[in-house]
């Protein structure tokens, strides 16, 4: 099985998501992910400042075999983008976790956090 | 489970990652598919392919009955030479595209997996009045060792499985093959680089894949083995032609051989129409390729808006599409209007402008249209 750090949240398109100390919240894709995808291309980013609601479009991702939709976790406005990835997509695939975080939201309805899924239920989705 | 290769136990100790390709168990990569690719391109790289279907053809009527049975013409060959060819049904449509080769005795096909069972059942509805043996040849793996350094690494291996040495090998034409002792060598693949396809008893090809492997050859999946067709502008059966399509509109006219006229393989009533009919259509379909430099991935099924030179619009289908590793940007093949002078893709909602090139992108490691 892939690594699923536990102290992540996980939604059922395959999204993490950490929250961090001034409760806005970091976003990437899971290991599994990248897994299924293979070599990525390229990633559409999302555009810092704007507002997003639960389940909108987020960003593309393009590997080599696949596009595929990352959805907003949660809702609120953007507040930073990892802009590195414009360039270096591939760090998606050697740290999901890490360096191939995508961006970061100020959540507007925290109640929307409780609707997330831990790394057990999210490792069960996968199986 | 999925049928197995005899090279199953190979790929798992490489840590392939396997999926069902037409009812096979195969590797589609092992570590990361970029690399295979750039393995093939810049040193060598090996592919388990196993899983298409050799059928050897013997009796003395091997030829007349390939000249009748394919639309390329097997009389063209020269000894221990191989040819490119479509095999068409009545109406001119695509069944399969097939290499052979010809043997001191006889010929080899070699056809697709996905296609085994009809082609076999094709081939043998046809060979009334011919005598004629058709052999599966089930017993041989298949090994495509292919990149800038296949020959050279493979050529001394193979000392040790037949009698054939180190300079028949280097001495081997593109297009040609040679064989003994139950291996054969055909110096062909389906990557855009020089390289051998190796068809040899299964225990030889277990042994001799991990003899590659402590050599340095890369193991490639079918992930790579496509990106690199594609960029080397190859076909692949299924998506860029099938019995609907036509081999004229597939960029295959090249391996259609008209003369002699008295030669009547299947299909060549049916093609003669077609070619009659589309001289006088200047928006008859062709297959091109398609360039994105920007960024984005053109995938097989999208659409292509086209401008025509009479002022019209039309529209065409990427029948296949990939980012290319090599060139770091997307390529394809679309068949749209043979007028077309400029193209659009329509990719999120967005019409994205694409070249149009002739089919071939990456040819020996280096990019071949301008």
């Amino acid at each position: 099985m892939s690594d699923l750090p536990s102290e992540l949240h996980y939604t059922a398109t395959h999204e993490w998501i950490r929250v961090e100390e001034d409760h806005s919240v970091t976003i990437g894709i899971t290991d599994h992910a990248q897994d299924l995808l293979g070599d990525i291309v390229f990633i559409e980013l999302p555009e810092e400042g704007s507002t997003v609601a639960a389940k909108d479009e987020l960003s593309v991702i393009e590997s080599v075999k696949a596009a595929s939709d990352i959805y907003a976790p949660v809702s609120g406005e953007i507040i930073a983008v990892n802009e590195d990835l414009a360039d270096a997509p591939e760090t998606v695939n050697s740290s999901p976790y890490e360096e191939g975080w995508i961006c970061r939201i100020l959540p507007s309805n925290p109640a929307e956090l409780e609707e997330l899924l831990d790394a057990d239920t999210y490792a069960g989705m996968c199986e | 489970m999925g049928k197995r290769t005899a090279l199953f136990e190979n790929h798992q100790q490489s840590g392939a990652k396997l999926v069902d390709f037409g009812g096979w168990d195969m590797p589609i990569q092992y570590s990361s598919l970029m690399e295979e690719h750039r393995a093939v391109r810049e040193q060598a790289g090996m592919f388990d392919v196993s899983h298409m279907t050799i059928v050897d053809i013997t009796g003395p009527d091997a030829k007349p009955w390939l000249r009748h049975l394919l639309a390329n013409d097997v009389e063209r060959l020269h000894p221990n030479q191989a040819l490119y060819t479509a095999m068409l049904n009545d109406e001119a449509g695509v069944i399969d595209d097939l290499i052979v080769y010809q043997r001191s005795s006889g010929y080899r096909l070699v056809v697709n997996c996905a296609t085994r069972e009809k082609d076999l059942a094709w081939m043998n509805s046809h060979l009334a009045n011919f005598d004629v043996t058709l052999t599966e040849r089930s017993d041989l793996s298949i090994i495509a060792v292919q990149g800038p350094q296949a020959l050279s690494i493979l050529a001394p291996l193979l000392l040790n499985y037949s009698s054939l040495t180190e300079d028949s090998l280097s001495g081997l034409k593109p297009f040609y093959a040679i064989e003994a002792d139950s291996v054969f060598v055909g110096r062909t693949g389906y990557t855009g680089e020089d390289g051998a396809e190796l068809m040899l008893p299964h225990h030889d090809a277990q042994r001799l894949w991990d003899e590659l492997l402590s050599a340095g050859v890369k193991p490639a999946g079918l992930g790579a083995r496509d990106t690199l067709r594609l960029e080397a502008g190859m076909n692949l059966y299924g998506h860029d032609m099938d019995e609907t399509v036509s081999p004229l509109a597939a960029n295959m006219a090249w391996t259609v051989v008209w003369e002699p006229e008295e030669r009547q393989f299947i299909g060549r009533a049916a093609l003669e129409a077609q070619r009659e009919q589309r001289q006088e259509q200047p928006s008859r379909q062709v297959l091109k390729g398609l360039v994105m430099e920007t960024r984005g991935v053109l995938r097989e099924g999208l659409t292509v808006h086209c401008q025509l030179d009479d002022g019209s619009e039309a529209q065409g289908l990427i029948t296949s599409g990939t980012y290319s590793p090599t060139l770091k940007h997307s390529i394809a093949l679309a068949r749209i209007p043979a007028n077309t002078t400029s193209c659009e893709v329509e990719l999120r909602n967005k019409r994205i402008p694409v070249r149009i090139v002739r089919p071939g992108f990456v040819r020996f490691g280096k990019k071949v249209f301008d």
